[in-house]
């Protein structure tokens, strides 16, 4: 029998007639698939709408994030269909939530284009997320495998470069950023800047949307911030810095301004997530051909990280700005004013300094995660932190962090250098006790208190800002268990 | 003036028992402590004179911070650290760095500003101390 005499189709049994099938049945859901160490591999939390089994919207999830469209059609018969396909292959409940299922998807390494986050993106969040069949859809991790990870080159500095550029150890570098956000004139914001300086910081930032309004432009700014940023090291001997932000309304803008910032000798040029991925690579790989460490502000990313059932977990976004090619990005705080479950605070950290992650529930990471020998990005904690709780900040964040103290320098009553030196001082007490061995959580608070002695800009920030503390629960914390925000 | 380059200038100077608790921390880390010293404390300068090699080998804080006072009785006038360093894949770099002796008479730095167009200017940090020959440039 020829084709052309070949019997009517019945829609039912047959994977090829025309019409709409459910997704399961044309092959995106495969149970028994053992995942490829080339595989990227994504776990989606997905809440069906009513009716639609889990395993079907696994695979609706798995076809539309890949080759599938809403129907059948002969030209996947044109391709090699099976090895394109995602396949979704475990859908398991999440405890004590009903109706939200975990769905794990392999996609083929094939189906991504080499150093391309915009690519990556396309697909996994590019159409999927409003998909009638689903309620909600949230993409909670990924792996990405060594062989992808190796086709980016990472920060363009990372963190070991950057400690010996700015010499630097063993302890958190210190950041503020500029208060008030928006209104102060150049001569005003370079005040600002130098005092946070010369009192102790390490860095000051521009926030993130300071770019070039009527009250500042952008080059007074800048050259008003060097001219600060030098002074306070010719008065400290420390080299220091300011996060010149880049963001512009275009790319030629963007370069246009991060030249002058090289130009003026800053160490550091900032830019925001808001400005896309395909923009950061860019300005990544500017930032690694001129020796200038790159910031980036994570502005906005709250639209799509911050609800647990639908979005992107911030996990993941950490994950794309690695890849890319970041020197710090904003990672949390734990404590402050700032979400943040200390747990999947960990897990962020963990994905953004350190080599290998192992998968660990507890702290939001579905997948064991090799990065090679990919550089760590610094992770930068703001939003409401003080001098008081310096302690938990290096219990929970590590040495390997900023702490930026924006309203906890600005704010203090005796001038914007006294804050920096009250923070300064206790970040480095804090290290202290900790290297000797002290149990420096519990006794935090006294060892900062027994300082303020010697230290009266210390003793300022602890009467000012002792008791202030933001106790709301987190909304993004892990399924396995409850844990309490610490104040 | 004072310079606060290292893990702990914003403290009181380290007494020798503080300095012998930083070095049994790195040596409980298995860092490689080793002492430097200086008369250019200029931020960049990052090639401080080394004195002797990193103490790979030597566990003992007792041994290590003799090596800190031998350095201070050869070189009274100069600034003196301590560094720890960290020899792990992933790391190989300096873990920890603190200035352990300091000169009487801190000089510190002239900002040399070299105005250019565009109200442009060109920065340039100059030790006062480097104005005088090695050597000469502290006292105690």
């Amino acid at each position: 029998m020829t084709a052309l005499e070949s019997p009517p189709r019945d829609a039912a049994t047959d994977r090829w007639a025309s019409g709409v099938i459910p997704y399961a049945q044309m092959g995106y859901w495969q149970p028994d698939y053992v995942p490829k160490d080339t595989d990227i591999l994504c776990a989606f939390r997905i809440t069906p709408q009513e009716g639609v089994a889990p395993e079907e919207a696994a695979a609706a999830v798995a076809g539309e994030s890949s080759t599938a469209t809403w129907t059948v059609v002969w030209t996947d018969r044109l391709t090699a269909y099976e090895h394109y396909q995602a396949k979704a292959y475990r859908v398991e409940p999440v405890a004590g939530t009903p109706g939200q299922y975990i769905a794990l998807i392999a996609y083929e390494l094939d189906l991504f284009e080499e150093g391309s986050i915009a690519n990556l993106t396309s697909s996994i969040i590019g159409n999927v997320f409003g998909f009638k069949a689903l309620r909600a859809l949230r993409l909670e991790d990924m792996r990405i495998p060594l062989h992808y990870v190796n086709t980016f080159q990472g920060p363009p500095h990372g963190i070991v470069m950057e400690r010996e550029y700015l010499n630097k150890y063993g302890r958190p570098l210190l950041g503020a950023t500029t208060k008030p956000k928006l209104g102060l004139s150049a001569r005003n914001y370079g005040r600002v800047v130098y005092e946070a300086l010369r009192g102790g910081l390490d860095f000051t930032k521009d926030d993130e949307n300071i770019n070039s309004q009527p009250f500042m432009r952008w080059r007074d700014r800048y050259l008003a911030s060097m001219e600060a940023v030098n002074k306070a090291m010719a008065e400290t001997g420390e080299i220091k810095g300011h996060y010149l932000n880049v963001t512009a309304g275009d790319m030629e803008g963007m370069y246009e301004r991060a030249e002058f910032a090289k130009q003026l000798g800053s160490v550091v040029i900032m830019l925001d997530l808001t400005v896309g991925f395909t923009a950061m690579t860019s300005m990544s790989k500017w930032a690694r051909r001129n020796g200038v460490l790159l910031h980036l502000h994570r502005a906005g990313h709250g639209t799509y990280t911050r609800q647990k059932n639908h979005g992107v977990s911030f996990r993941v976004i950490a994950k794309w700005c690695r890849l890319l090619g970041v020197d710090h990005v904003h990672a949390g705080t734990v404590v402050g004013k700032l979400e943040g479950d200390p747990n999947m605070v960990r897990g962020y950290y963990d994905t953004l300094r350190t080599g290998y992650v192992e998968r660990d529930l507890m702290h939001g990471i579905y997948f064991d995660q090799d990065w090679g020998s990919m550089p760590g990005v610094m992770p930068v904690a703001s939003g409401g932190i003080h001098a008081g709780q310096t302690h938990q900040l290096i219990h929970y964040l590590g040495e390997d962090v900023i702490l930026q103290f924006g309203g906890g320098t600005i704010g203090h009553p005796m001038g914007v250098a006294a804050g920096a030196t009250a923070n300064r001082t206790a970040v480095e007490l804090i290290v202290q006790a900790r290297n000797e061995g002290r149990d420096y959580f519990t006794d935090g608070p006294e060892i900062l208190r027994a300082a303020g002695r010697w230290c009266a800009p210390l003793r300022a920030a602890l009467d000012v800002w002792g008791d202030i503390s933001f106790n709301y629960e987190s909304t993004d914390t892990p399924d396995v268990a409850t844990t309490a925000t610490p104040a | 003036m004072h310079v606060t380059q290292g893990t702990f200038s914003y403290l009181p100077p380290l007494t020798d028992a503080q300095v012998k608790a930083q070095v049994q921390y790195a040596l409980d880390n298995r860092w490689a402590l080793s002492v430097e010293f200086t008369d250019d404390p200029h931020p960049r300068n990052f090639l401080w004179d080394m004195w002797g090699l990193p103490m790979f080998d030597m566990r003992d804080p007792t041994a290590i911070l003799l090596e800190v006072q031998r350095c201070r009785d050869a070189y009274p006038a100069r600034y003196v650290r301590v560094n720890a360093y960290d020899r792990r894949l992933g790391r190989q770099t300096t873990a920890l760095s603190f200035i352990v002796q300091r000169p009487g008479n801190e000089r510190g730095f002239r900002l040399d500003r070299q105005e250019g167009p565009d109200r442009q200017v060109r920065y340039t940090i100059h030790p006062y101390a480097a104005d005088r020959g090695s050597g000469e440039r502290y006292e105690r």
